[in-house]
């Protein structure tokens, strides 16, 4: 039951962020993504690993990443993953700037 | 001829001759290089390249001092001559590694690893397996990352099990039959650990909940105590964007100084009883926690988005004296032998400061790209380290 409750909330969230999702690219300043991929590469990649190919983390490059849509990520990046070391971003990232790290990872991120 | 030869490579060894005392090395995370430093002067006397992926890399070295181990993340083992800064010898031992130990007769490079999860022994000089000790719980058949690898008296290895919540006590005496002792249900998720200088306790943090476990090699038979066991108790924890670390110097008098977890807070341990005795309220999340090897300052660097800072606390009114801001990414920070210097690695500045320990007026300043780890070559020598 739990499961499915979960479930069903991550599928609103995925469902109304996909309704909302414009490329997010467009409203975050050049200078930003500048920020983001840094805060990827090094704040991410202290426990994924700088190359993303896992640490205390798990790997997070695209191939690890087949089925999960980029709502889905970007709902772990902003929540976490309650009773994992994966703690929720909300306080540091907007939802727009935790989407684009999402699309990011599953282009596969260039160091 | 040849006798001239031969005169001259004498001469030379003898007008060249240097010590490694002073000497230790940089990592670069990014560019997989370290830089090799001397702490006399202050200088930065060469690089060596080729090291792979070093992110949160981590060294031990060699009893004379003269070579380094460093373990990479992506499972590389590296042995670094710091006289000719040249990369000795490298193995891939795994797919993922995340630190190591050598033994107290430095024979044995230990390294810990989180794919597959267990730890692997090399000998020391040839690099070749000695041992492997795969992190097997449960029904036996997975595997867990292993953190918080140290090296102990009496040839032993130390080292947790995050995902099995275990502590395991390897005597190599006999390198072809590791003597495994396991310590089971220690608490969830050792995220680090470290052991007293003396080589005595072993102590591990839990990242999945409150409190501390201990071990005390002298009473092994006595078991893993668990110690502040209400620490942190029904308060509502911060996010915590990078795992606290624990190590070995963080130990000031008859105070332990630990970072944390969650909290914007060091703890003070008694270490006569292991009680609480204090907590200081510091600027962010504390990653490092490291007492000046007099024990009379404190210094402590944090999590982002907290990691521009460093704070000074005074080891005997436990208050912070100073705050200093040397720039976002604050990764690291090593004292040089008797205290009077430290080196900062300040990542996005692309440099390592040198700070005075008494006025915190900055001495130097070094390029490195990208610097995480510093690691002098004086750790050769200590327990734990």
């Amino acid at each position: 039951m739990k499961v499915l409750l979960l479930n069903m909330g991550l599928s609103l969230v995925i469902t109304s962020s996909t309704l909302l999702a414009q490329t997010p690219v467009d409203n975050i300043e050049q200078s930003r993504q500048a920020e983001l991929l840094h805060l990827l590469i090094q704040d991410c990649g202290s426990c994924h690993g700088l190359t993303l190919k896992g640490g205390l983390g798990p790997a997070l490059l695209p191939e690890n990443l087949t089925g999960k849509p980029v709502s889905f990520l970007t709902y772990t990046i902003l929540n976490g993953r309650p009773g994992t070391a994966m703690p929720p971003w909300k306080g540091l990232l907007k939802p727009e700037e935790a989407e684009w790290i999402a699309a990011k990872l599953v282009k596969g991120v260039q160091p | 001829m040849k006798w001239l030869i031969f005169t001259l490579l004498l001469l030379s060894n003898t007008l060249f001759a240097q010590g490694t005392g002073d000497l230790g090395i940089i990592i670069e995370r990014a560019t997989g290089s370290v830089k090799v430093i001397e702490n006399s002067g202050n200088s930065t006397l060469g690089t060596i390249t080729g090291l792979g992926d070093l992110s949160h890399a981590s060294a031990v070295y060699s009893r004379d001092a003269r070579f380094a181990y460093v373990f990479g993340r992506d499972g590389g083992l590296s042995k670094l001559d710091l006289l000719s800064r040249t990369l000795v010898k490298r193995v891939m031992q795994s797919g993922n590694s995340i630190g190591g130990a050598i033994s107290q007769d430095g024979k044995l490079v230990a390294v810990s690893n989180y794919k597959p999860g267990g730890v692997r022994i090399f000998d020391a000089e040839t690099l070749d397996l000695v041992a492997d000790i795969p992190a097997t719980y449960g029904e036996g058949n997975l595997l867990s990352k292993v953190i918080g690898l140290v090296d102990a008296p009496d040839q032993r290895f130390i080292f947790s099990l995050w995902d099995a919540g275990e502590i395991w006590v390897v005597d190599m005496t006999d390198v072809k039959n590791p003597k495994i002792t396991k310590f089971k249900q220690i608490g969830k998720n050792p995220y680090d650990a470290l052991i007293t200088p003396d080589g005595r306790f072993y102590l591990a943090g839990l990242f999945g909940e409150d409190g501390m476990a201990l071990l005390d090699l002298w009473n092994l038979q006595q078991g893993v105590r668990r110690i502040l066991p209400d620490y942190g108790k029904g308060l509502k924890k911060l996010p915590v964007y990078k795992m606290p670390h624990l190590e070995g110097w963080a130990i000031a008098g008859n105070f332990a100084f630990v970072p944390a977890v969650g909290l914007h807070e060091v703890l003070v341990i008694n270490t006569l009883d292991w009680t609480e005795a204090g907590r200081i309220p510091v600027h962010g999340q504390p990653v490092f926690v490291m007492a000046r090897p007099d024990g009379r300052h404190v210094w402590v660097n944090f999590a982002v988005p907290d990691n521009d800072t460093v704070q000074v606390i005074d080891s005997l009114s436990l208050k912070v004296i100073k705050q200093l801001q040397p720039g976002k990414g604050v990764l690291h920070m090593e004292f040089e032998p008797r205290g009077e210097e430290v080196w900062l690695s300040v990542r996005d500045k692309n440099k390592v400061q040198v700070y005075d320990t008494r006025d915190f007026s900055v001495k130097a300043e070094l390029f490195a790209d990208t610097p995480s780890g510093i690691f002098f070559s004086y750790r050769a020598h200590r327990i734990g380290l």
